[in-house]
């Protein structure tokens, strides 16, 4: 990972204002002394905070590289050389082969039905007036704000009477389930926005609902599609709380699960080296994705909040 | 638009109410009904008890330190988070210098910059982020304790999450740092949205930047500082705390309970010890709290709204 340090101001020293932050000769309008220092000092924290943000990332990365002993004795130290037996010990002994590729099932399993059921749903409460409608609605809104853990509980049993306990298609049932109310509720004020005239036209010429809906509603849809998508996206694949309680066969577990066992596990063991490894390994995708697509993330996990 | 309409309409919400109806409303109403029985989760069978789970429930020690607990999260967290992240976002959307020839109201310089770095933990898993910062608490050979000795801070080595009166706060800060960036993200936009003119106007007034972003920044951002509050509430209550808690804390909840909120409660009081009938109890408290939490909000935050 590289942790640019943009031209950060150096923290003015002497009394001098900041003139040499400015690469271009210009020169502050007004203002300018109690700006400079203001501006040092704002500029200071973001730094600061920039660092903190950083740091813990930048210091898990070095010790995945690090020998055991070296992680106890000297954690701020750069590795001696890189280990990359690490991440090996942690891809093939540790399990981490099959968290990923349980995680990459469940996600992408879930990821598509939710995508699927939830602009059907949104779809037909956006659109059509029929009884029942905002009744269904705000069930659906409803199930944002109610702790989920108190469901948890029975759930545990309906999912076990059910022979869906620790499958991963059982997982990705209650993925799609509890994802439904912000999708619901995201995809619904999305289709208020598209335009009728296209879908009326398209059923005056003969196409059925169902047909208007995935030939011409879908495609018009996709921005909010995506955005809705990368929220889940991220949203499911780091999901804790859920495998916790109803997937605890060792063999099922996703990332996040089995990260948490290995954690413990490797106290008995005593091979950090091989959590650290396993811990960016973990991370490393995520963020490298974060940083390619970095606006539509933005956008993506933001939108919620901002309707 | 009536041809086959009804039956278009169940054929596309069938299966996704179908399925939220199974997997969350029913386990919703069940809990609820179960929070009034003797019920183990172990066997089957159970009956009736009335209200004594309650009466169990305010009587249990524990419960109170959890409640207690989960307010601090619920009231604390948002408001230390949303402070810093109002003033990042503030510094980066209006803190730059004026340039001449520039608008008045410039960013610092690098501010996307700032905001993708501030996000980075936005996108790695609450457990990941939880997990790394156990290590990094580790009094003998954790980062921060190292650092500490590093700069010369020998006799500061706090045990922090085996300290009791430190560990809450140690677990509330890693969930502070995950989350500022989101809401710098989030109130950033909402600044970029407000119109330079304002901005000038109270500059030509003669404000500071202080006067600026309380007279003018934080009443037109006053929606989205609510709503955020109210959603960082909802998951500092919820998933968010369960899972710092429940990883980074030894017990977990401890040491000696000072650590422990009401969601891990319900989960260990189900799963752990084999009480099903009691966690939906301290579930149903759970919930109490978190529609209290948010309808006091809501409530509190009410203001004109103010258009632009």
């Amino acid at each position: 990972m590289k942790t640019t340090e943009t031209p950060a101001p150096v923290p003015a020293e002497s009394g001098t204002p900041v003139a040499k932050i400015d690469a271009a000769p210009r020169r502050p309008v007004r203002g300018s002394r109690e700006g400079s220092v203001l501006n040092v000092f704002s500029h200071g924290i973001l730094v600061v905070w920039a660092i903190m943000v950083v740091m813990p990332l930048v210091w898990a990365v070095m010790t995945s590289f690090k020998d055991d002993s070296s992680i106890f004795g000297s954690p701020w130290s750069l590795p001696d050389h890189l280990h990359f037996e690490n991440w090996a010990r942690a891809w093939t002994d540790a399990n981490m082969s099959d968290y990923f590729l349980n995680t990459v099932l469940v996600v992408g399993g879930s990821l598509v039905g939710t995508l699927v059921l939830g602009s059907m749903a949104a779809y037909v409460l956006a659109r059509f007036d029929f009884p029942g409608n905002r009744f269904i609605y705000f069930l659906f809104i409803g199930g944002m704000s109610f702790p989920i853990m108190l469901a948890l509980v029975p759930l545990f049993y309906v999912v076990n009477n059910m022979g869906l306990l620790n499958t991963i298609h059982g997982l990705i049932l209650v993925y799609i389930a509890y994802s439904l109310p912000f999708t619901v509720f995201f995809l619904t004020a999305f289709f208020r926005t598209l335009p009728t005239s296209v879908a009326e036209a398209a059923f005056v010429d003969g196409a059925s609902h169902t047909r208007t809906f995935f030939q011409i509603m879908l495609p018009m849809a996709k921005p909010g599609l995506i955005s809705v998508g990368i929220f889940n996206f991220l949203g499911q694949w780091n999901q804790y709380m859920l495998p916790t309680v109803l997937n605890t066969d060792p063999d099922k577990h996703v990332l996040t699960q089995g990260l948490v066992q290995l954690a413990v596990s490797q106290g008995y063991k005593g091979d950090w080296s091989g959590l650290f490894a396993g811990l960016v390994m973990a991370m490393l995708p995520v963020l490298a994705a974060y940083v390619v697509f970095q606006r539509q993330v933005v956008q993506g996990l933001t939108a919620g909040a901002l309707k | 638009m009536q041809h086959g309409k009804y039956r278009f309409i169940v054929g596309f919400l069938a299966v996704p109410l179908g399925l939220y109806a199974l997997f969350v409303v029913w386990p919703f109403i069940q809990s609820i009904y179960y929070s009034f029985t003797d019920w183990t989760g172990l066997s089957p069978e159970f009956k009736m008890v009335g209200f004594d789970n309650y009466k169990r429930m305010l009587d249990d020690e524990i419960f109170w330190k959890s409640l207690e607990h989960s307010l601090l999260f619920a009231l604390v967290l948002p408001l230390v988070t949303i402070s810093l992240a109002l003033f990042f976002a503030f510094m980066i959307n209006v803190g730059g210098r004026h340039r001449r020839g520039g608008p008045v109201v410039t960013g610092v310089r690098g501010s996307s910059f700032y905001k993708i770095v501030y996000f980075f933990p936005q996108v790695l898993s609450i457990a990941i982020v939880a997990l790394l910062f156990a290590f990094a608490y580790n009094p003998d050979s954790g980062a921060v304790n190292s650092l500490l000795r590093g700069i010369g801070l020998d006799s500061v080595q706090p045990l922090w999450l085996g300290d009791p009166s430190l560990a809450l706060w140690c677990v509330m800060a890693v969930l502070v740092w995950s989350t500022v960036g989101f809401f710098v993200v989030l109130f950033s936009a909402g600044m970029a949205s407000v119109p330079a003119e304002l901005y000038e106007a109270a500059l030509l007034d003669g404000a500071g930047r202080a006067k600026t972003f309380f007279k003018l920044t934080l009443p037109l951002l006053w929606d989205t500082v609510q709503s955020g509050w109210v959603y960082m509430g909802i998951l500092a209550l919820g998933a968010e705390s369960f899972a710092v808690v429940q990883i980074m804390t030894t017990g977990p909840g401890g040491p000696d309970y000072s650590t422990t909120v009401m969601v891990l409660y319900v989960y260990q009081k189900a799963f752990r010890d084999g009480q099903a009938a009691y966690a939906t109890t301290i579930g149903v408290a759970l919930l109490v709290v978190t529609l209290a939490f948010a309808a006091v909000v809501m409530r509190l935050g009410r203001r004109e709204r103010l258009e632009f």
